[in-house]
């Protein structure tokens, strides 16, 4: 235990090293946090026993207790795959950034490593003081880890909104927790279910929701999100959506396992905003240009997932349906796993593409697939999984909360069955969604041809890069070919909200063994089919020409289908929703030699156009008027000390204070 | 006999869209080429040689072995005659519409893979009509899970009876509503005409204007499977539990045989929308899938 907190002291390191072995020692640094967080947290999953230590701080007297139990312990896990793969995707793509000083270099690592820390310090201590201490690092390091590119002025920009808005949410949260300790004085998780046992759920619940959801990405809480992912170096970007905005989930779990009263409502509500913030979050992601933004809405999309996986479990909770709350919670953490792993290896592949294109333009990309077939063949596996496809990890865990619902509509009352359709509904949506824009992120980024990019200095990763890839591939299809392994884990995990007593009944048990082998049955059927077609193309004439273009043999780079031509079609009909912005100077009947001109769409977030920008806005007007205070003479300011002396003294005269 | 159904489906795929084409050449007043001339057609491409553009990538030799599959795939879990499919598990019609969904996102990346701007066209309206005509589906089926209590095509299929007037007319709603699934699904008038020779309007048959050859085969085979299976979902309806197995294949083809004939004579009078119009007409479907929840709600609570 002391291990870990000496660990800490090897980060300073970083501003001795020189520039070159900066990467390489950050993954070592890495490899040892996430072997010594192992033995602690892997005995946890596997014996399901909690963990308790003491750590190094103490706070008024008494050490700060450590406990790692199994949500912990799972969280744990999460976090050290996705970053232990971060780190070692640095390694190369750091190198993109040559031109940049060695102190940048030295804050980015350090900063990397204590954001590694600060999470996992988050899942480990139940004391909330020290969990704050550590949420408010987890928010500081990684807004440094966002501004990396502090040269770019959108980049600042987007690290100090994202800045803001993470001191909003750890405000909400701050006030939370004060009105419990003030109610209880207790100052632990514990504290939580003593609070709820006496007080309203509701309130103090949304206060938390608001705090953790600001972090998770919930919409309307997610502003921050689509311009902080396409900042921050892509690693970073992987690392932040694979697991730093599931902290908020962590949170959220955290608080409603101390949740005494009000499940129905606390379900309902996180399942219509989760089933808001999945729809919102994939058909925004539909028009995006930019690829990394794309995936940003992506990550607020799966957020959702989780979410409606987690209202469901809620619902079951409060209509007292084990098998329920099972399905729903398990397929909810499932998809904490399953998105985390796809969703970091889409960024890394995506950083991949940046790095021999320098683009993240998805309609100046095309035709990478023949220069880079290995970094295609990754983006395509995890697009098949995040859009839930069998046989891959991401159709396991909607398949469970697939399940919830329809046991849902099966068991509970006439109210819950119709909301159960529509979250079904919603889902199917996100699902549809999901495919629509997953070809599209694929097929026109690594399919046909080049657009605008020159393909002859494109060439493949270092197969070094390749591997960290290569083994979150390995996971996305261990758990998706055989969940029966998995699942209980996951199972065991719902167990913290079901009584101990329930047993999952055989028939989802066997149900998920039936999914394993059904996903080897098309495997095997495309092999046989695939040796099948070798075998019968062997003696044939088989012909290379061009594509058949209505007998029109010239290029066809220009005039391939774009991506915005792609989603044209759905964006037309969803126009308004999508408040997309087109920048074009019509041609006037005056105009008798038109001068030229450019066509340019993009869409803007309507919740951030009309919610935060216009509150912001006027919050600006209003503290504008206090401008005059601030002269830029230092006379003036040891003025205002001055006064503010003075105006003490007379205070501590008349005993005010 | 498990496999028994199987069976029955893949062989029945031989004729069924020969019927469909018999009945619209009699209607048009032509006497038509006979019922196995698909089939023919399809066994005439399994031997001649490929062409491929140059283009294209692996992702295009790959993904009508993968539609294929996903086909074949589908059709196991499927039911027939009070025998489950070769797997039946619980929820696995949510399975089996995103092994089709598997399918379809194969077909669309292929056709972006030949970079020409006609299948991407075609990529694009197939990708958009599918994400509108999936929620109806799920919503349908989920309707008949909750009207049955149970969740997998098997014991729904089982369990399904209608009795009362407000069954019938859920029942009439379904069935309206899962044939024009199968419409939009397959690809087929007023969303899509097959027949189509113009580029432009296409759909479905833009997106395999490269293939040729063993690939292109195995496209049309698995586009008849899939117009079969998705028979199937209504010929389940048809089979009462007393029924001898030979009575079953019996009235299997019978309704199989009907419904080409009634898809055969719907094209043959039907003009396709308008393409603007495509959207909307699908997604219709989903509010009437709603109509058949709740109303099927409103049945078993009348009888609980």
């Amino acid at each position: 235990m002391t291990v870990f907190f000496i660990i800490p002291v090897l980060s300073f390191l970083y501003f001795i090293l020189p520039k070159k072995v900066l990467a390489w020692y950050n993954l070592i640094l890495t490899v040892l946090l996430v072997g010594i967080s192992s033995v602690f947290s892997v005995p946890v999953i596997l014996d399901n026993e909690i963990f308790t230590g003491n750590s190094f701080f103490t706070l008024w007297d008494s050490p700060i207790s450590m406990s790692i139990d199994l949500l912990s312990a799972f969280f744990i896990m999460v976090i050290n795959i996705t970053v232990f793969t971060g780190a070692w995707f640095a390694i190369e793509y750091m190198r993109l950034y040559q031109q940049y000083s060695k102190i940048n270099f030295s804050l980015h690592f350090f900063f990397f490593f204590w954001l590694f820390y600060s999470m996992l310090m988050v899942c480990m201590f139940p004391n909330i003081i020290a969990f704050l201490v550590a949420w408010e690092i987890m928010s500081v390091s990684s807004f440094i880890l966002v501004i990396f590119e502090h040269k770019k002025k959108e980049v600042l920009k987007a690290g100090i909104n994202y800045l803001v808005q993470m001191h909003i949410g750890a405000l909400l949260l701050m006030v939370a927790f004060i009105l419990i300790y003030n109610n209880t004085g207790n100052y632990t998780w514990n504290g939580l279910s003593a609070y709820f046992s006496q007080h309203e759920n509701i309130p103090v619940f949304l206060l938390f929701f608001i705090g953790f959801g600001i972090k998770a990405g919930f919409v309307p809480f997610h502003t921050w999100l689509p311009h902080a992912h396409p900042a921050a170096p892509t690693h970073i970007s992987g690392i932040m959506s694979g697991v730093m905005i599931k902290m908020g989930i962590y949170g959220i779990l955290r608080v409603l396992f101390h949740i005494q009263s009000n499940f129905l409502e606390i379900g309902i509500i996180i399942l219509i905003i989760s089933a808001i913030s999945g729809i919102a979050g994939v058909g925004t992601a539909i028009i995006q240009h930019d690829l990394k933004k794309l995936l940003a809405y992506h990550s607020i999309e799966n957020i959702g997932i989780i979410g409606i996986g987690i209202g469901v479990g809620m619902i079951g909770i409060a209509s007292g349906n084990n098998l329920i709350t099972m399905l729903g919670f398990g397929g909810g953490i499932l998809h904490v796993l399953n998105h985390s792993l796809f969703k970091s290896l889409l960024f890394y592949t995506t950083g991949s593409v940046y790095m021999n294109t320098h683009t993240r333009t998805i309609d100046h990309l095309g035709g990478l697939i023949k220069k880079m077939p290995h970094t295609a063949v990754l983006f395509l596996v995890a697009s098949i999984a995040i859009c839930g496809l069998p046989p891959l990890n991401g159709f396991v865990s909607e398949f469970l909360i697939y399940s919830s619902f329809a046991e849902s509509m099966i068991s509970l009352s006439i109210g819950l069955k119709i909301l159960m359709m529509f979250a079904m509904l919603s889902l199917a949506v996100i699902g549809g969604l999901a495919i629509f824009c997953f070809t599209k992120a694929f097929g026109i980024t690594f399919l046909g041809t080049a657009r605008k990019i020159n393909l002859e200095t494109v060439h493949e990763v270092k197969w070094f890069t390749l591997i960290p890839q290569y083994f979150i591939l390995v996971l996305i299809f261990a758990i998706g070919l055989f969940p029966q392994f998995w699942v209980n884990l996951f199972f065991e995990l719902s167990r913290l909200f079901v009584h101990h007593s329930f047993v999952v009944p055989n028939r989802t048990i066997s149900t998920i063994s039936s999914i394993s082998l059904y996903s080897f049955l098309f495997i095997g059927i495309t092999i046989f089919i695939y040796v099948l077609r070798s075998i019968s193309n062997r003696n044939k004439p088989i012909e290379t020409t061009s594509t058949w273009g209505c007998a029109y043999n010239g290029k066809i780079d220009k005039l391939q289908y774009t991506a915005s031509s792609y989603a044209e079609n759905y964006a037309h009909d969803m126009d308004k929703l999508l408040n997309q912005k087109i920048h074009y100077k019509k041609i006037n009947d005056e105009d008798i030699f038109p001068q030229e001109r450019t066509y340019e769409t993009h869409s803007e977030s309507i919740i951030e156009e009309k919610l935060y920008i216009r509150i912001s806005n006027r919050l600006q007007r209003i503290l504008n008027r206090f401008a005059f205070f601030q002269t830029g003479k230092t006379q003036h300011y040891i003025m205002y000390m001055f006064v503010l002396l003075i105006v003490l003294i007379i205070l501590t005269i008349f005993n005010v204070i | 006999m498990k496999g028994l159904g199987f069976i029955i489906i893949f062989l029945s795929s031989f004729f069924f869209l020969g019927i469909i084409t018999r009945v619209k050449s009699i209607s048009s007043g032509r006497k038509g080429p006979g019922i196995f001339q698909p089939m023919l057609d399809i066994f005439r491409l399994l031997k001649k040689g490929t062409i491929y553009s140059s283009t294209t990538s692996f992702i295009f030799k790959i993904a009508p072995v993968i539609y294929f599959a996903t086909i074949l795939s589908a059709s196991f879990l499927l039911p027939f005659h009070n025998e489950p499919g070769l797997l039946s598990f619980q929820g696995d019609f949510i399975a089996f519409s995103y092994m089709l969904a598997l399918g379809k996102f194969f077909m669309i990346i292929a056709a972006l893979d030949t970079g020409s701007a006609f299948q991407g066209m075609g990529a694009s309206r197939e990708a958009l009509y599918s994400l509108l005509v999936e929620p109806a589906f799920f919503i349908l089926f989920a309707s008949f899970a909750m009207f049955t209590g149970y969740t997998s095509f098997y014991e729904i299929y089982n369990s399904i009876y209608f009795a009362s007037y407000i069954a019938i007319f859920a029942g009439v709603l379904a069935a309206y509503n899962l044939f024009q699934i199968i419409m939009v699904e397959n690809s087929r008038v007023p969303y899509d005409d097959p027949k189509t020779h113009l580029e432009l309007t296409m759909i479905h048959e833009v997106m395999v204007l490269d293939n040729s050859g063993f690939d292109l085969a195995l496209i049309q085979f698995a586009s008849s499977l899939k117009f079969i299976i998705f028979g199937t979902l209504i010929s389940n309806f048809f089979f009462t539990p007393d029924l001898s197995v030979y009575m079953g294949i019996l009235i299997f083809i019978v309704i199989q045989s009907l419904f080409a004939v009634i898809v055969g004579i719907a094209e043959s009078f039907r003009a396709r929308h308008k393409l603007r119009n495509n959207n909307k007409a699908i997604v219709i479907l989903t509010p009437i899938s709603i109509l058949i929840f709740l109303s099927m709600l409103m049945l078993i609570t009348n009888q609980i």
